[in-house]
């Protein structure tokens, strides 16, 4: 693929930038796709707006920085005014089904993200590990079997049955995206 | 890896046994690597209580025989100059990486910039060697940290690693050599009897003084002040003389195999991009879309930026009409390319000091027939 930015954002504390270290490292390990991970960082970041972001690329990577993300998840209301502006015009966007957003004209996806987490696994804790596995699933950057062996690796033990259902249900979310498609410009003028 | 793992990982793997410091944004990966790292492999890890004491002990270690290292940031590096003059004199090999944030003072915290490429040339004061290596990638990171400690160790002086935040905070693909390839510097040790040792006295052709350890049976002195070869203070104007001039000409001796950098399309080109660090990235990015716009650039990446690799960017750039430097300041590096470079040939700055990564497009503007 060529140059593809991805932007994973949402409050800070709930693990995006862990997010994003795990899907670089599965590309390193498990492809052999150029990657750079960098993140926003700092006193500012923590509570307020976070984001991860990651480029892959099948060419080397000179400026490593995210200019107009192809992909971005939006988990919080916040992150959402802070980080769609540059988002490309057909670029894919996933946002938690409580954020309201401008219509625009690409892929646009509301999804119960946070709500879900928490019905179906009792805790917000591995949101972070759902919207990764979604975004690996709809993209198909790794195989399964070979997220999750590096997930099992850099989360807390005593976690890992957590995150694995983390990784099912976020797969599971991928696979239904379009019911939580929402209509674009064009289609809600017609 | 990130950048500052990856500087730990090199530091490591060229033999360092000890790491004193006192953490700072945007380097304290490197301490809390160190601090995971070291004692499983026997070495120590010190926590100081300033930046001051945390040079000082690292001075202490590379006495008493181990390569030592130290992290920090600007604020912290401004802290370290002195002791970094005094390992100077006394030749004790350590190396200082310093993540570079937006000064001056505490300045930018989490922001890259290039601000401190003087200060790495002539913080600590009087009229000292300086050998200092900026990485412009994660592979970069490992290799220049090695690099570093074996220099360090071949020439008994600090080496300053300079890096930035946005190297520092990287991670990406790391490509390294074999083992084999990477071969370990380490100080030379005398061999006559103790007694009669004379800790300065030069025998060897390369102008470096063995470095016992401390506690090993050979009993010597150090001091910052200007010593003969007993180590002990003198201020005959010989003797400052021949000491000045041997810790420049222990450096100068080598020089050549001390630049390190990369180039590309440098024959095919009258428009030549010199830069280094993270800004190197943003200039490999400019020098490729001009190259698609048909431009002739070339660029050349310098890794060593100090001592000044004066023949290899005149060489590069005796034939162009355009030169552009490329940094993250208000242009410090871009003097020295001027001092070198032939008064006809227009130097350009393509610079960016608000704690922002410079971008290609800020390079490609100072390029010749860009629109």
């Amino acid at each position: 693929m060529a140059r593809y930015e991805i932007r994973l954002s949402g409050a800070g504390g709930q693990g995006l930038i862990l997010a994003g270290i795990i899907l670089s490292e599965a590309v390193v390990r498990f492809t052999d796709k150029e990657v750079i991970q960098t993140q926003s960082y700092g006193p500012e970041a923590r509570g307020g707006a976070s984001k991860a972001e990651v480029i892959i690329s099948d060419e080397e990577i000179d400026y490593p920085q995210v200019n107009k993300p192809d992909f971005l998840l939006a988990l919080t209301q916040e992150a959402y005014n802070k980080y769609n502006r540059d988002l490309k015009e057909y670029g894919t966007m996933v946002v938690d089904e409580r954020v309201d957003i401008s219509p625009r004209g690409g892929p646009t996806y509301a999804v119960p993200i946070q709500r879900l987490t928490q019905e179906k696994l009792g805790t917000r804790m591995v949101v972070n590990v759902v919207s990764l596995a979604l975004f690996n699933k709809l993209h198909e950057v790794v195989e399964t079997e070979k997220l999750k062996t590096i997930i099992l690796e850099r989360v807390p033990k005593g976690t890992e049955e957590l995150n694995k259902k983390a990784l099912e249900l976020g797969e599971e979310l991928a696979n239904n995206l379009n019911q939580f498609k929402i209509k674009g410009k064009e289609e809600e003028e017609e | 890896m990130q950048g500052n793992e990856a500087c730990v990982e090199g530091a490591l793997d060229a033999g360092v046994r000890f790491y004193a410091g006192y953490p700072i944004t945007p380097s304290s990966e490197i301490a809390e690597d160190f601090a995971a790292k070291l004692p499983p492999l026997g070495g120590k890890f010190i926590q100081m209580e300033d930046e001051i004491a945390s040079m000082a002990a690292v001075v202490g270690a590379s006495l008493a025989g181990q390569k030592a290292v130290t992290a920090t940031s600007g604020p912290g590096f401004s802290l370290k100059q002195e002791i970094i003059g005094f390992a100077t004199m006394v030749e004790a090999p350590c190396v200082i990486m310093n993540v570079q944030r937006a000064g001056p003072s505490t300045g930018l915290p989490t922001s890259p910039a290039q601000g401190d490429v003087m200060q790495a040339r002539w913080g600590t004061h009087g009229d000292h060697p300086a050998l200092v290596l900026c990485p412009s990638s994660v592979t970069d990171a490992y290799l220049l940290s090695f690099q570093a400690v074996n220099w360090a160790e071949r020439f008994r002086t600090p080496v300053i690693v300079l890096l930035d935040e946005t190297i520092g905070h990287l991670r990406e693909r790391v490509r390294l050599p074999g083992r084999e390839e990477m071969v370990i510097s380490s100080r030379k040790q005398p061999h006559g009897d103790p007694e009669t040792f004379q800790p300065y006295e030069i025998t060897d052709e390369d102008l470096i003084p063995p470095l016992p350890p401390y506690g090993g049976g050979y009993r010597f002195h150090t001091t910052g002040l200007y010593h003969d070869e007993t180590g002990f203070p003198s201020n005959r104007p010989e003797v400052t003389d021949r000491l000045l001039n041997r810790l420049h000409e222990k450096i100068d001796k080598y020089k050549e195999t001390l630049f390190l950098y990369e180039s590309y399309g440098l024959r095919q080109a009258n428009q030549l991009i010199i830069s280094y660090g993270a800004s190197a990235r943003s200039a490999k990015a400019a020098w490729r879309k001009a190259r698609e716009k048909g431009l002739l650039v070339g660029l050349l990446i310098l890794k060593t930026i100090w001592p000044f690799p004066e023949e290899i960017v005149t060489q590069a750039g005796h034939d162009k009409n355009n030169i552009v430097v490329a940094e993250m300041n208000k242009g410090q590096l871009i003097g020295e390319v001027e001092r070198v470079m032939d008064k006809r040939i227009p130097i350009r700055g393509a610079n960016r000091a608000d704690g922002v990564l410079i971008t290609p497009e800020q390079i490609l503007a100072k390029l010749e027939g860009v629109n």
